[in-house]
């Protein structure tokens, strides 16, 4: 049976080749195994194949982000491997950066499963956990003989194409990712259990962490108004008549942009509302009541602000997810740059 | 207050001259059951079916699932006011439930909100109306109704043929019977003084069209907190006339088998002293969701409660409900734990839910709702398919031409319900 | 949305009923809305008054798109 092929990412300095002052080193790969490939080879046994190495120094894949991922992955592609592993990057910032990328590019790129290693506070780390898989690693090179049974095992599990189970259960950071499962006990038991403990002050477990929103520093204000051109956006769901787009009720996965050139106002007769999570009564008899159209043109008229851009976009907030809904925003927000649009009116239902 | 919940275990439904029960099998008049439900001019067409466990039958759009119930003795009615007449003693007493079979209502849908039960399949593992005999009532609108009549008309039809099947039960010896005692407040403090006093808050949706409950007949949007001994809800105190997302939707079958009422029974005694339900509501105004909160916290601090579970019901902004309970809860000085489900996205990785708070540190996941699942077809649909691609957790093109189709979990009624009453959870990966 | 939108620099007002969710979510302007069926209107005061509640909440988006914000505010006049 033919061995299972395995390439290899580091940086100059695990290679062998030099520290800091070799950190500009572009891209090269080398047949077989270097460095730590050699423990990772013995811990893989004779099935596996570090079939060859590739190098790069941090600095210059910081700073040659796209010619260096370009370069690198053109240098896999040839050896067709079967996993690709990047790192264990400990606590090296750079170093962890570059085996994120690196990794979630070949993932994205090439369709090969990829896994690397870091310490948990990498700033690699949060920056691809959600992407790649990444083995929990103390904050030290010279942990690597702890963390080589961990990763072997993964590296299997991924090469014959196994069922990865959970973080804790295989040893990488939780990706925040969330999977459902039938839990032993049903919902309520589990929590009339959790709140035994916590009136008793005992540790207990939460199944969701709260999780922390990203935030955007605001915008500088438009300072000429009656200049200004102005769109309207909404996640209340308007829509033309018989949603010529199909967006979802609930849980959207596109957003639509509908002509508004020469209307004074929404006319029920033109649009409607498909969002699942309110009572569309009265959106459905005068749409206006979420894309305020009429009173928009009035103060254009009285030339209150410059103009209105001649559409409106729409999709559903219901259910969306955070991420679909942040894709939303940059492609919406792409187009108003490009229509040179000063100011949004987003409104919510 | 004290009820007894005799429980008569049904393992079948058939159709037969008359509607009574015998050897653990329903038997339904059909002609009168239909021509009960076409007393009302909105619904112009009825017919029932049989759904029962392991069959290759799928039930859409589903509107509602009820459990048939009768008041034996202590006074009031099943449903009171809605169907039956409100009393005092309504939550004492005796009450038989006819377990193991449900009422299901089907019909052309109102909104997008109406889910699916598949009786086989990957997909009943989700659903515990897969594990129910069901009988299920397939209307037809009276011509072009307002979708609030509709909605109307169909939910009094299904309450109507539970509480006519109900009636079934009432001379019956029942196979169990479980008796729930909630004293008044002073008495129950003093009962198990040791204990830690714990409460429910019971988070109804109240959004309008095909998201509302009812509380004794009065529309949920219109009440205040309030509270209730546990055993009026298991008399059909509150009833359900939402469909939400289908996975989210509290049934009146699961308004009667409220999963954190039977467990707080269950250590009732043992390490808590279950105090009594605070009744409140997820409305859309937010002066009325700051209310509401602020009303809440003050009956966890009058009744001294130590600790309390908040369920929701629906997702997206009744988050902010669960949020503003929990943090001015914990505020007030009583400990909580949520109970709810999760909208990460299909893939998992966005934000399980649409607000959080920094007390909301002990929570059950109910799973989560957007992952997706291959519906196989099936040989009969009782209902229609027609509307899946449109139904919540459906999108354009899901649906294949041999009636197979993909779609998120939150199409199954129930399946993600945000009480804890499934085993489904959700974790980190 | 609007962080998407934002990031390129342009300012948006967020007209939201659920104010709390605006907040976590960290739109910057924020008017809160009527109500959730109707944000920018109030139907139940008939067509003529509902129709005024608009126009003066566009007016008051339009105020705060003027407004320079160096953290996360709600325009409640």
């Amino acid at each position: 049976m033919a061995k299972f092929r395995i390439v290899h990412y580091m940086n100059q300095f695990f290679a062998g080749i030099g520290g800091e002052d070799k950190a500009d080193l572009p891209p090269e790969v080398h047949e077989g195994v270097m460095g730590p490939g050699v423990g990772l080879q013995a811990a893989l046994g004779d099935e596996y194949e570090i079939a060859a190495t590739v190098i790069c120094g941090d600095n210059y894949f910081g700073e040659n982000l796209d010619q260096a991922t370009d370069a690198v992955i053109e240098m896999v592609k040839q050896y067709t491997p079967d996993v690709f592993v990047a790192g264990p990057a400990f606590n090296a910032g750079r170093y962890g950066v570059a085996c994120g990328t690196i990794c979630k590019a070949v993932e994205e790129r090439l369709g090969i499963p990829v896994i690397t290693g870091m310490y948990v506070e990498n700033p690699g780390a949060d920056m691809f956990r959600k992407d790649v898989i990444i083995v929990e690693t103390k904050n030290s090179a010279a942990s690597m003989r702890q963390t080589l049974p961990t990763l072997s095992a993964l590296i299997k599990k991924m090469a014959n194409k196994e069922e990865i189970l959970g973080p804790k259960e295989e040893g990488y950071l939780e990706r925040g990712i969330r999977v459902n499962y039938f839990a032993e006990k049903r919902g309520s038991e589990r929590a009339v259990e959790m709140l035994v403990k916590k009136l008793k002050g005992e540790p207990y477990q939460t199944d969701l962490v709260m999780p922390v929103f990203d935030r955007v520093d605001p915008a500088p204000p438009i300072k000429d108004i009656k200049k200004a051109k102005l769109a309207v956006v909404t996640s209340g769901g308007i829509v033309p008549q018989g949603n010529p787009d199909h967006i979802e009720s609930s849980n959207a996965t596109r957003w639509g942009k509908y002509d508004i050139t020469g209307m004074e106002r929404l006319s029920a007769e033109q649009f409607t509302t498909i969002h699942g999570g309110y009572d569309r009564q009265f959106a459905m008899a005068n749409p206006n009541v979420v894309v305020p159209l009429d009173a928009l043109r009035e103060l254009e008229k009285a030339g209150e602000f410059g103009e209105l851009v001649n559409y409106f976009c729409t999709t559903t907030g219901t259910g969306t997810a955070t991420a679909s809904a942040a894709k939303f925003g940059t492609e919406i927000g792409k187009m108003l740059v490009e229509d040179h649009v000063d100011g949004v009116l987003l409104v919510s239902t | 207050m004290k009820l007894e919940l005799g429980k008569i275990f049904i393992k079948d439904i058939q159709f037969g001259s008359k509607t009574y029960v015998e050897n653990g099998v329903l038997y339904v008049n059909k002609e009168e059951v239909e021509a009960l439900v076409l007393e009302d001019d909105k619904l112009s067409g009825c017919h029932l079916e049989i759904a029962r466990p392991g069959e290759s039958v799928r039930i859409t759009p589903v509107k509602d699932v009820i459990e048939p119930r009768v008041k034996v003795s202590g006074g009031g009615e099943i449903f009171p006011g809605v169907i039956g007449k409100v009393s005092p003693t309504v939550g004492s007493g005796r009450t038989h439930a006819l377990e193991g079979c449900c009422v299901v209502t089907v019909g052309k849908i109102v909104g997008f909100q109406e889910g699916v039960i598949d009786m086989s399949g990957p997909a009943a593992a989700y659903c515990p109306f897969s594990k129910t005999c069901n009988l299920c009532v397939v209307m037809e609108p009276n011509g072009e109704l307002e979708t609030h009549v509709y909605e109307k008309a169909a939910r009094m039809a299904g309450l109507k043929v539970a509480s006519f099947i109900g009636q079934a039960a009432k001379e019956l010896t029942p196979d169990e019977v479980v008796t729930y005692e909630t004293k008044p407040i002073f008495e129950q403090a003093a009962q198990y003084p040791n204990l830690p006093k714990v409460g429910y808050i019971h988070m109804l949706q109240s959004q309008g069209l095909l998201h509302d409950t009812y509380y004794y007949g009065v529309d949920a949007k219109q009440i205040v907190p309030t509270v209730m001994y546990p055993t009026e809800i298991m008399d059909g105190a509150i009833v359900s006339g939402n469909c939400v997302a289908p996975c989210d939707k509290v049934t009146t079958y699961h308004h009667f088998h409220n999963p954190v009422i039977e467990d707080c029974y269950k250590h009732h005694g043992k390490d808590i002293n279950f105090m009594g339900v605070i009744l409140t509501n997820e409305n859309v105004f937010l002066a009325d969701k700051e209310r509401h909160s602020d009303m809440v916290a003050k009956l966890c601090q009058w009744m001294g409660l130590d600790g309390v579970l908040i369920t929701e019901e629906g997702y997206g902004n009744p988050d902010t409900d669960l949020m503003m309970n929990c943090h001015k809860v914990e505020k007030a000085g009583t400990k909580v734990v949520l109970i709810t489900d999760e909208f990460p996205g299909k893939d998992g990785k966005s934000q399980s839910l649409a607000d959080t708070c920094k007390e909301a540190d002990a929570l059950a996941s109910c799973g989560q709702g957007n992952a997706t699942l291959q519906f196989p077809a099936m040989e009969h649909v009782i209902g229609t398919q027609d509307f899946i691609e449109m139904q919540i957790g459906g999108w354009a093109g899901c649906v294949n031409p041999d009636g197979s189709f993909e779609a998120e979990l939150q199409i199954i009624i129930a399946s993600t319900i945000a009480n804890g009453f499934n085993h489904l959870a959700a974790r980190g990966y | 949305m609007v962080k998407g939108i934002e990031k390129y620099g342009i300012p948006v007002v967020h007209l939201a009923t659920v104010v709390p969710i605006s907040l976590t979510i960290g739109a910057n302007r924020i008017i809160p809305g009527v109500g959730i069926p109707y944000p920018v209107a109030d139907p139940l005061q008939g067509e003529k008054d509902s129709y005024k509640i608009r126009v003066n909440m566009v007016r008051r988006a339009l105020a705060a798109l003027q407004t320079p914000v160096d953290e996360q505010t709600v325009f409640e006049k």
